[in-house]
């Protein structure tokens, strides 16, 4: 059986609608100047996109943009410009809205990132409802981000994190998470797509089991938001994060959705101004949701950014950028599993465009600089992901992940330089 | 622009292929684990001392093949050396790899110098130093376990 094969979301499938129909990647490709860069003398390869991905020059202007023309404070001044930038402002967070498919706008709440949405639940709803004995459940495949503010609220409330074994193609095993849920279960706390695997949880059916006990789901979307069109309403998640970075926006600013009713009903993240509605030092009158979490000036120039990157990821369609992206997966799939003495590791039926992979005997970091001189940029180490890389009995993954500019001539530059690693290794 | 033949000398491969020392030691004098958490590689360094002087070295771990290969050529040049001239050896080699000498040659690395190289790999800096900085750790006992971060 050819890899392809095991691909659930085969090229058979993508073909019913041609990624090339409306996708233009020539034209795509023209939209962000970085991939004009040359590198080492080469023409730039970039195929780390799980760690971040470029910026198109929409992001870049809308940035720009701002700051030369609406600069001000939001939510706070009487004049013109200070409106301007509060307008903006908002009506980035109505796009995330629609972007999420979210019930309402108060919804969505900004932050620096995944990492801080996840601390943010853990800190607030977490410390109110976890207690001693009690569990907070995750995967075997979580970023470090979606362990660690667990590890740190069970330390501290003297509660036990349990954890979801994986198969060993890298997918959720569904009955044993259905078994690890139990009656102290407070949170449970899940990627949508591995970082370092590409596996897509199946998180409808997650978020079913655990509302059957009242257990409330939050949803790490870092590495799907980018890949696939998401629908809080439809997957039922209680909270969904996601970093704007990875989906073609600014570093540093990110989104929590929370269901309005929890969000209302946990305490603050953080204190400062903003979040109040009114202060004396008596008494401290909270702000209604979202301002709530949203203290101090919030990082107004990169949600506007994040605002012209939906935007741009809307013009050209999720479901067009999935076919694209999932094409390449296929291509790319069949040719590297092919290179002698390679095993791909992460061999999910439900896959975004991520390969990991190790070559016998060599270790990634060193394809990683041999490629690099071919000015080709991959990830080579655990990803973020230690236990991932325990599982599977390695230190490390040289990881490709893929991006809505990628092309199939990208990926042949990727495969052909592979194969010389033997060569100059020996 | 650096060549990838400067990294990667026959030297080096060989050694990476074949690490020297590549075993524990029994009741070391002292003994150190380094971690590299960019890449997730380990090292531990076994250090078996004779007054000042380093009778036996060894290590063990997994890595990269500069990270193998600086690991075994240090336990061959440190053998029958001082604690003092270990230190000396080990700043005289990282200022090579860190291109802090310039093209001059450095005499007292002997086949060390193999790892100039690395100068033109600022990314693999760390690899070519971590057994080097495990080795310090062991023989200046009382340390935290180290980090290349």
């Amino acid at each position: 059986m050819s890899v392809d094969a095991t691909l659930a979301r085969s090229l058979g499938d993508a073909a019913i609608e041609p990624a090339a129909i409306g996708f233009d990647v020539k034209k795509v490709r023209a939209d962000f100047s970085i991939l004009r860069e040359r590198i080492h003398g080469r023409p730039l390869v970039y195929l780390d996109n799980a760690a971040t991905s470029q910026k198109p020059d929409a992001v870049i202007e809308a940035m720009v943009h701002y700051y030369r023309q609406s600069n001000a404070n939001i939510h706070r001044g009487v004049h013109l410009l200070s409106q301007r930038a509060t307008e903006e402002y908002e009506a980035a967070r109505a796009a995330v809205q629609r972007f999420l498919h979210a019930a309402e706008t108060r919804e969505i709440v900004f932050v620096r990132g995944t990492t801080e949405g996840i601390n943010l639940v853990a800190q607030t709803y977490g410390r109110q409802h976890v207690g001693a004995g009690d569990e907070v459940l995750v995967t075997a495949m979580e970023h470090h981000s979606n362990i660690v503010p667990w590890q740190i609220l069970c330390e501290e409330k003297g509660a036990k994190l349990r954890v979801t074994p994986i198969n060993d193609a890298g997918e959720l095993m569904l009955d044993e998470f259905e078994n690890l849920l139990g009656p102290r279960t407070k949170i449970v706390s899940v990627a949508h797509v591995s970082n370092a695997l590409g596996s897509i949880n199946p998180v409808k059916e997650i978020v079913c089991r655990s509302h059957e006990r009242n257990i409330p789901v939050l949803v790490d979307g870092a590495q799907a938001v980018p890949h696939l069109p998401v629908d809080v309403q439809e997957l039922g998640c209680d909270f969904y994060a996601f970093s704007g970075h990875k989906v073609y926006g600014p570093t540093g600013i990110g989104v929590l959705y929370g269901k309005a009713a929890l969000l209302q009903e946990m305490p603050p993240y953080q204190g400062g101004g903003d979040m109040i509605s009114s202060v004396t030092f008596e008494k401290t009158t909270y702000n209604t949701v979202p301002h709530k979490f949203e203290a101090g000036t919030p990082d107004i120039a990169g949600v506007i950014g994040l605002g012209a990157a939906i935007a741009y990821v809307d013009g050209l369609g999720l479901s067009a950028i999935d076919a694209h992206e999932h094409e390449l997966l296929v291509y790319a799939t069949d040719q590297i599993a092919a290179i002698p003495h390679v095993r791909l590791v992460g061999t999910a039926r439900e896959k975004t465009g991520v390969l990991s992979f190790v070559m016998e005997g060599i270790h990634p970091h060193d394809i990683g600089t041999i490629l690099d001189q071919e000015g080709i940029a991959v990830r080579t180490g655990h990803h973020c992901a230690q236990p991932v890389m325990d599982r599977f009995g390695i230190p490390a993954t040289v990881r490709a992940s893929f991006g809505l500019y990628n092309t199939r001539e990208e990926i042949d530059a990727l495969t052909g330089c592979i194969k010389k690693v033997r060569e100059i290794l020996g | 622009m650096a060549d990838l033949r400067d990294l990667y000398q026959e030297v080096i491969l060989e050694h990476a292929r074949a690490p020297r020392n590549f075993r524990a030691l029994d009741e070391p004098a002292c003994m150190a684990e380094g971690f590299n958490p960019l890449c997730g590689d380990r090292c531990t360094v076994y250090v078996a001392m004779r007054g000042e002087v380093i009778e036996d070295l060894a290590f063990q771990g997994s890595g990269c093949a500069i990270s193998r290969a600086s690991a075994s050529m240090m336990t061959q040049s440190l053998k029958g050396k001082t604690r003092s001239e270990a230190d000396d050896l080990f700043h005289n080699f990282h200022r090579t790899v860190t291109g802090q000498d310039g093209n001059g040659d450095r005499p007292e690395l002997g086949k060390l110098a193999v790892f100039a190289g690395v100068s033109g790999f600022p990314a693999r800096v760390k690899c070519a130093t971590l057994a080097w900085h495990t080795l310090q750790s062991a023989l200046h006992e009382g340390r935290e376990p180290i980090t290349t971060e």
